[in-house]
């Protein structure tokens, strides 16, 4: 069964476009500057509509993990176990992504992590994902 | 400004039969509490003005209130449906109360329930629920509501050095309250082993760091002081609050404070009594990090320390604060919004002394709380004996 791809809307399609060419791009308040993880066309901050997209460091921290041994639907259980991860991005915004690579289950809190793209399904949509960085 | 004092009275509780239950179905479960809820107020169905519902998994419907009122049989004078998760019950009754003191509503019914473990099966609820998260930016990556709540488990372990033995004491104690109800879906003896042994959900989380799924319902009447005066038993709404921060885990402002800081301390001011006043606690417990996290966001004990205090009986009978005297969502059952209304039909029974075995001797004062989404909304009441 394949994995869910998400199906970008008016407020994230941005994001994703630019998943599709391997770059990380986050939404900056043009009026009080506040970054923001989930695309929206108001700031979630001051609630202005002058946002603007840039490009990110695609480096962070892992501020929580779990290793998931349960499944939620039936296209993950082929990728049991997986490691779940809340990760604080440089430009201070926290991120849910998977943490992939062969090292992924020796994930600690704390762990610098970099942004990879992970194609999934047929057509190899591009996934924000992070790695482990070495230290 | 100090809020206006409440008036409002609970006058009839009740819940239904618990955990797997063949032949239920959603509304049958909402008409079968009502009824009991009536019986136990005292009142006739003609009573009821006012119907809050929250709402059904297997029954997803955008006007559930209105799909009961006709199925039971009413045409109430005020009549709709809340949604907020775990925190539904609370928010429920938060609502009652203020349908009943602006004079808007004599007797309000506030009504949930749900078949989800046999109407839906296991893996079909646990899907379900998983949509509390982003549809884009959480549920693609494989987001849970176990490994959500994971996340703040991992998180607070790493902050505070909680140990597993300190996260399995929350079910231990839990389990310990259900073996002396009756209804409990779960009343064998647990131990500390048991749940550290027990296979892994969602890393720090164990199956036995989670809530049932149960097929159950439940049933809260609330009345205007004055209306109230017929009614066989009332208990006192002395303080409500809410606290909101975010829906999505990863939009939380903190992984280890949450709402129920600011919804516990708007209903202990109103009530005007704090923490250590409360004898008996009806509070949320999805899983042990809930209940561990959400006793020391609201103060009940210092960070670092709740695990520490199951650990020496302290949740239990006898203890500093017993808690979850039904014996909660792990243990007594969990359905859906019903969930966090078996918290407030407990902590009724409690403050009439109508608690049998595992009643509180001279409980007078009662804190109950609900939490929906992942920690996301909070609210908490205070309640008294009339």
């Amino acid at each position: 069964m394949d994995l869910p791809i998400p199906r970008p809307n008016a407020d994230t399609r941005p994001y994703w476009d630019a998943a599709q060419q391997d770059r990380l791009v986050l939404q900056h308040c043009a009026d009080c500057g506040a970054p923001q993880a989930i695309p929206r066309s108001y700031c979630g901050t001051c609630h202005s509509a002058d946002l603007t997209w840039r490009e990110s460091s695609g480096t962070g921290k892992i501020a929580s993990f779990s290793v998931v041994h349960r499944a939620p639907t039936k296209a993950f259980r082929d990728q049991l176990p997986y490691v779940l991860a809340l990760v604080d991005m440089a430009e201070g915004v926290r991120l849910m992504l998977n943490v992939i690579g062969e090292d992924r289950l020796d994930t600690q809190i704390g762990d610098p992590v970099r942004v990879v793209f992970e194609p999934r399904g047929a057509d190899g949509f591009k996934m924000p994902q992070v790695q482990r960085s070495p230290a | 400004m100090p809020r206006k004092k409440h008036t409002a009275r609970i006058t009839g509780v009740a819940d239904t039969a618990m955990g797997e239950l063949p032949g239920s179905t959603a509304l049958g479960l909402h008409a079968e509490a009502t009824n009991a809820a009536l019986k136990d107020a005292g009142l006739k169905a003609q009573d009821i003005d006012g119907v809050l519902c929250g709402y059904s998994m297997t029954v997803p419907h955008l006007m559930l209130s209105s799909v009961f009122s006709e199925y039971y049989g009413i045409s109430p004078s005020f009549n709709t449906a809340i949604q907020a998760g775990g925190a539904t019950a609370c928010i429920m009754l938060a609502n009652a109360v203020a349908l009943v003191e602006s004079g808007a509503c004599r007797h309000v019914l506030c009504v949930t329930g749900d078949n989800r473990l046999t109407g839906m099966t296991r893996d079909g609820a646990v899907a379900a629920l998983a949509t509390v998260g982003h549809p884009e930016f959480e549920q693609p990556y494989g987001m849970s509501v176990p490994a959500s709540y994971a996340l703040v488990a991992q998180a607070y372990l790493h902050r505070y050095g909680i140990t597993r033995d300190e996260l399995s004491a929350i079910a231990v104690s839990a389990r310990k309250h259900a073996a002396l109800h009756p209804k409990a879906t779960k009343r064998d003896p647990l131990t500390l082993t048991e749940v550290s042994e027990s296979r892994v959900i969602a890393s720090p989380l164990r199956l036995l760091d989670c809530c049932l799924i149960s097929d159950g319902g439940a049933a809260v009447i609330v009345s205007a002081a004055d209306a109230a005066r017929d009614t066989r038993n009332p208990v006192r709404v002395l303080g409500s609050g809410q606290g909101h921060t975010h829906e999505h885990i990863m939009a939380a402002p903190s992984l280890t404070d949450f709402g129920c800081k600011a919804s516990s301390a708007m209903a202990f001011a109103q009530a005007g009594v704090t923490a250590q006043d409360i004898d008996v606690a009806e509070i949320y417990d999805s899983f042990t990090i809930t209940l561990l996290a959400e006793l020391e966001s609201i103060g009940f004990f210092e960070k670092g320390e709740a695990g520490k205090a199951a650990l020496a009986g302290e949740l239990s009978q006898g203890g500093r604060l017993p808690t979850n005297t039904h014996g909660g969502l792990m243990s007594y059952g969990h359905s859906g919004a019903a969930g966090g209304a078996f918290h407030i039909v407990e902590a009724v029974h409690q403050l009439r002394g109508e608690a049998d075995a595992r009643q509180v001797p001279g409980a007078q004062l009662s804190f109950v709380h609900g939490d929906g989404g992942i920690l996301s909304a909070h609210c908490s009441l205070v309640l008294g004996k009339d």
